[in-house]
Parts: C-alpha cells; structure tokens; sequence
C-alpha cells in the first residue's frame, strides 16, 4: 500500500523560499502570481494492506519525524 | 569538570567544540551517535555544530531520533546542563526540548561572518561570566538560522527572561532578533552563534572563551 504525506509551512508562517520562487516567476514576465508556498512530498511504500491502520501509522510517523508540527502542517493520502 | 560531545554522521564542529571545553578545564569524552547511553558522572553535554545526516528531511531532524539522542533527553530531564550549537541548536528544537524552530534565512543565502550578540541575560551557567547588555562578537555559520516560536511562546520566553542572546544586526530573520534561548529550568542552551570557533585570538576573537568559563564554573563552589 502507498501513502503520500505533503508537508507544507503552516499558514501564516513567512515561507522565504516560495516567496523567492513567486519573485523569479515575476522576473520571468509571469505576472499575477499572488503567493507561493514551497513544500515537499513524501512517498511510503508500506506493507500494511490495511488503509485505516496505514493511515494511523502514517499519522504517527509525522506526528513524530516527518513534519516539525511546530512549524508544519501535513496532509496523507493512502493508496 | 566532564563533558561529553556527541558525534553525528556529518557533524563538523565537534572537535572544536572539544577542545573549547578543555580549554576551560574540562575533561573531553568523544559519544558517537549510535550509542544508547552518556558516560556516567557528566557535568553537561554539547550537541555540535554540522551537518548532521546531510541535513536531510529537516536540520536536526534524524539526529534527533538517533539512540544518543534519546540518552540526552534523559539526561536532561534528569536535571542535566546541554549546550547546542547551530546544527547542536537545530537537534535541541528537534528533539523538544527547546521551543521554536529553526527556518530558512529570511535572505536565503548561507551566512558566513562574525556577527554583534547583546547578552540579553547573565542569569544561567551560560552567560553568569557577562553582563546584561554585554556586546560579544562570534561567528555565525548557517543556512537555517532564522529563529520561529509562537507568539504565547515568545511572551513565555520574555516573560521568564530565557532569551539568552540577540543579534544586535539580525542577520537571518529570527524573531525578536533572537540568536539563543535557555530551557524553563535554564540548564539547556541552543545558540546559532559559534562560540567554540571563538576561543583563540589567533582564530581572530575570543569572546567565546567567557561562556566555556562560565561552564566551567559548574564544578566550583558557588
């Protein structure tokens, strides 16, 4: 089974690299790009067959390494 | 004194940061990261500056859940001194036990300089060989310095007067110019600043040496 887990800065934290991103898309003629957030994307290959449990796990394993709840937020997607 | 340093695969700092320590009298062990357990009798820890596991995921992050790590949590909830350094300061966040945590510099550049530090307390083991208001100058040497709490944690830093050092020119962002804070009890400090790279005036400042002194300082009668 796969899960996906996306980390991302939580709102209202300054997120110094998608604001540099949204400076070079201007730079490049994009115009009208109001924010971008930087984040980044985890996938899990796990043995668990189980979705439910696969997403308990999943949760645990972020609560605890995968995002720094101090500062990120995460989202999992499972199979 | 005894100390003990640990060894993370990619720290960097961790010999200088020795050597520091035996300047001010310490007697130096060398605990690599896949040991579960500290030398028994330690005054305090250091947690060094680096690059631990390459910075992946997070700084600080996998170091964080290494076994020595483990052993250092305990040891402090044991009512055990620790000091971490830029990457030590980053594990210190990581593993909770001290608040915030370190981002991105706000210009994005690694910043590599001597920078002004205000001592914004001389109430710890840390700083008691400065005064408030003190200027020391000490190298900074970080990607991921720019310093983030809550704002009720803020308050709660302020309040409890556990801001031990500020930028006098914020170099990277960090809130309330913050470059390093004590833990509630005021035996654990993380500082992005080096103080281990400032102990020899042929190394081109020694403002450093007053904080391993103020350590030593430990194992004297008050």
């Amino acid at each position: 089974m796969k899960a996906r887990v996306q980390v991302m800065l939580k709102n209202g934290v300054l997120d110094p690299q998608g604001e540099a991103v949204r400076h070079a898309l201007g730079s490049l003629g994009f115009d009208g790009v109001e924010g971008v957030r930087q984040g980044k994307l985890i996938e899990l290959d796990l043995a668990e067959t189980d979705a439910d449990k696969a997403r308990d796990t999943v949760t645990k394993m972020c609560e605890k390494l995968l995002a720094n709840t101090v500062i990120e937020s995460y989202q999992i997607e499972i199979g | 004194m005894k100390a003990a340093v640990i060894v993370y695969p990619g720290s960097n700092c961790d010999r200088d940061l020795a050597v520091a320590f035996e300047r001010a009298g310490a007697e130096v062990q060398m605990v690599w990261h896949k040991e579960t357990d500290l030398p028994a009798g330690l005054d305090i820890v250091g947690v060094p500056g680096g690059f631990s596991y390459g910075d992946y995921l997070r700084c600080g992050a996998i170091a964080a859940q290494s076994p020595i790590s483990k052993a250092l949590i305990d040891f402090v909830h044991a009512g055990g001194h620790a000091i971490g350094i830029c990457n030590g300061f980053q594990v210190l966040t990581e593993t909770g036990l001290l608040p915030g945590a370190l981002m991105r510099n706000a210009g994005l550049k690694f910043i590599c300089k001597s920078v002004g530090l205000r001592v914004a307390t001389a109430d710890s083991v840390f700083t008691r060989g400065l005064s408030e208001g003190d200027v020391i100058h000490l190298p900074v040497a970080h990607h991921d310095g720019n310093y983030i709490v809550a704002p009720d944690e803020l308050k709660t830093l302020q309040d409890q007067d556990r801001i031990a050092f500020t930028y006098t020119d914020n170099p990277n962002g960090s809130v309330a110019d913050i470059a390093g804070v004590l833990s509630e009890n005021r035996r654990v400090l993380g500082l992005m600043p080096h103080p281990e790279r400032a102990v020899d005036d042929s190394h081109g400042g020694s403002d450093g040496t007053a904080i391993f002194r103020a350590i030593a300082g430990l194992t004297e009668p008050a």
